[in-house]
């Protein structure tokens, strides 16, 4: 009776394992295994090669420009991404009119699909017949126009700038949440200590903010390391390599030149990278509340 | 008396200057999409020439354009279909792990949990690689179902810990009345739970539903043949053969958005809900 019991609840995690197992368990284990071997994805035949992947990896100039290039588009993100949408969220954090018609607008970039955003921001930036270098132009800034996704001066920091737009509203949620929490109180007595807005800001705001800040950052810089679908829309990668980042690296590495092995092996390079760098984080995190 | 004044003064030039800034930033973020309209209703010759934000004529046969011979019907209906389908099996699914995990007892209970858990935290590159490898193999790849099973299991963990936290919080006597009357486990669960968790499950079908008809990896990876696209692939794969028909892919555009808004926009209070929450979690 009760081994009917035990058989019974297991029956309820059952799909949710079967799935889990089949889906992720799995493909986390053969990307282990793939990644020493050279295999083009359709032969039966794989050739055991060991660490020859993994030091390809190290030597390969084009996949450290791409991690190179995902981290200064997530240093834009965390400062200029952050800061925008932490401001906002001090904005609005007070009675203010319109309060949940600015929500509602701010947060529509982070729900649209990043395919949507990457065409129709590239329709805006086109050299030739994009409205912003109409306006430009319009306003005499006719010198400044040019073709902002397919010169390598500009195509990167142009992509960072349309990740911040479609990010800057999820920040900006999580601070305003963070912001809420705060006690009315604690600002009265400030002003009643006579505090001005910037001291209360500072000693009060920002200490009690600290732990959203921190949270915020993690998830900007996991986040933005990994984008890719963005850039695929609007540049490919491309001008040559310049906007190339380590997601689209392992795709091309898969589909572009069917190396399977080697498309693990930069997948575990850049897990290892990514658990670092969380690691790291999580320490600063720990330090600083101790 | 000069004094309020002046702190009136102050607070209004204050509010002024907010709202400027806010303002500002809404336009910025509307403006692309009030653009992406905008072109849409415009013809192949006057795209671009006309640069007007509301053009003379509104040109809405690009709409039916795209639906009819775009193809975007088909697309649209297999984004809707995969996105139902997704969501219904995550419920499922989810929601009878989160009771187990919650109220049940069975040997292994932590660590599968545990798993489930940490599968949020690892962040696995190129899982994608030996996935498309599995789906070949298991002979799902270039099919619907291989493709649903894979979204069931993108939004599986989030799921089960949004909904554990709740039931882990519900009371337990309402369950211990359905115990008495005859309930089985399944009855509790299909009776009690699931129309208790209401408020959680309205944040697991947002969440899940706007991430589904977002999702554009997968589906690039698993489907080859074009019947089976949903519209994020689809788009793509438009613009790539049709470069210069803007018009029409504006069309596209807007059509694969306006699912998205209306959700949006019915269920704010769930997303602001799932986002902090989810955010949390992570």
């Amino acid at each position: 009776m009760k081994l009917k019991a035990t058989l019974e609840n297991y029956i309820f995690v059952l799909p949710a394992t079967i799935i889990f197992a089949v889906f992720y368990i799995i493909p986390f284990i053969s990307v282990f295994q793939l990644s020493f071997f050279d295999w083009d994805g359709i032969l039966p035949t794989k050739i055991f090669v060991g660490l020859n992947n993994f030091k390809e990896v190290i030597t390969d100039k084009v996949w450290w420009q791409a991690v190179w290039q995902s981290g200064y588009i997530t240093l834009i993100a965390l400062t200029f991404q952050n800061a925008i949408a932490f401001l906002l969220a001090w904005a609005c954090d007070r009675e203010i009119r319109m309060k949940n018609f600015y929500r509602l607008i701010f947060f529509i970039p982070p729900v649209l699909s990043e395919v949507v955003v990457g065409l129709v921001w590239q329709w805006i930036l086109n050299g030739n017949y994009g409205i912003l270098n109409y306006w430009l132009a319009q306003f005499g800034m006719a010198n400044l126009a040019h073709n902002w996704l397919s010169d390598p001066n500009t195509a990167l920091t142009t992509v960072a700038i349309v990740h911040c737009w479609k990010g800057f509203g999820w920040g900006f949620l999580l601070f305003l949440a963070g912001l809420q929490t705060i006690p009315r109180e604690l600002y009265e007595a400030a002003r009643v200590d006579g505090a001005n807005a910037w001291n209360s800001f500072k000693n009060v705001t920002i200490p009690l903010m600290m732990p959203v800040v921190v949270l915020v950052a993690i998830l900007t810089i996991l986040g933005t390391m990994q984008v890719f679908v963005l850039i695929y829309t609007m540049t490919g990668g491309g001008p040559g390599y310049h906007t190339e980042v380590p997601v689209l690296r392992i795709l091309a590495s898969m589909r572009g030149s069917s190396r399977f092995g080697y498309a693990c092996a930069q997948g575990i390079t850049f897990g290892v990278i990514l658990c670092m760098i969380s690691f790291v984080q999580y320490m600063v995190n720990r330090k600083s509340r101790a | 008396m000069r004094s309020s004044l002046y702190y009136k003064a102050k607070k209004i030039s204050e509010n002024i200057i907010i709202h400027l800034f806010m303002l500002t930033v809404s336009v910025t973020c509307l403006f692309p999409l009030l653009w992406m309209i905008s072109s849409s209703l415009k013809t192949q010759e006057t795209i671009f020439k006309d640069m007007s934000i509301i053009p003379k004529v509104l040109h809405f046969e690009n709409y039916c354009q795209a639906w009819m011979q775009g193809g975007f019907d088909r697309y649209f209906l297999n984004s809707l279909f995969y996105t139902v389908s997704v969501v219904i099996g995550i419920i499922i699914v989810s929601s009878m792990a989160a009771y187990a995990f919650s109220r049940l007892k069975f040997p292994g209970k932590n660590i599968i949990f545990f798993v489930f858990i940490a599968a949020m935290m690892i962040p696995i590159q190129g899982s994608f690689v030996a996935l498309y490898v599995l789906l070949n193999k298991l002979h799902l790849r270039n099919t619907p179902f291989g493709y649903i099973l894979c979204m069931i299991n993108v939004g599986l963990s989030t799921s089960i810990f949004l909904l554990k936290t709740f039931f882990d919080r519900m009371p337990k006597e309402l369950e211990d009345a359905a115990r008495i009357d005859g309930c089985s486990k399944f009855g509790i669960w299909w009776h009690v739970c699931l129309p208790l968790a209401k408020p959680v499950l309205a944040v697991v079908v947002v969440l899940n539903a706007l991430n589904v008809w977002n999702e554009f990896i997968l589906a690039l990876l698993i489907f080859d043949s074009r019947p089976l696209m949903p519209l994020q692939v689809a788009l793509i794969t438009f613009q790539g053969e049709f470069v210069t028909r803007y018009p029409l892919l504006m069309a596209g555009l807007t059509i694969s958005i306006i699912p998205i808004i209306l959700l949006y926009i019915l269920m704010q209070k769930y997303i602001v809900k799932g986002v902090t929450q989810g955010a949390v979690v992570g």
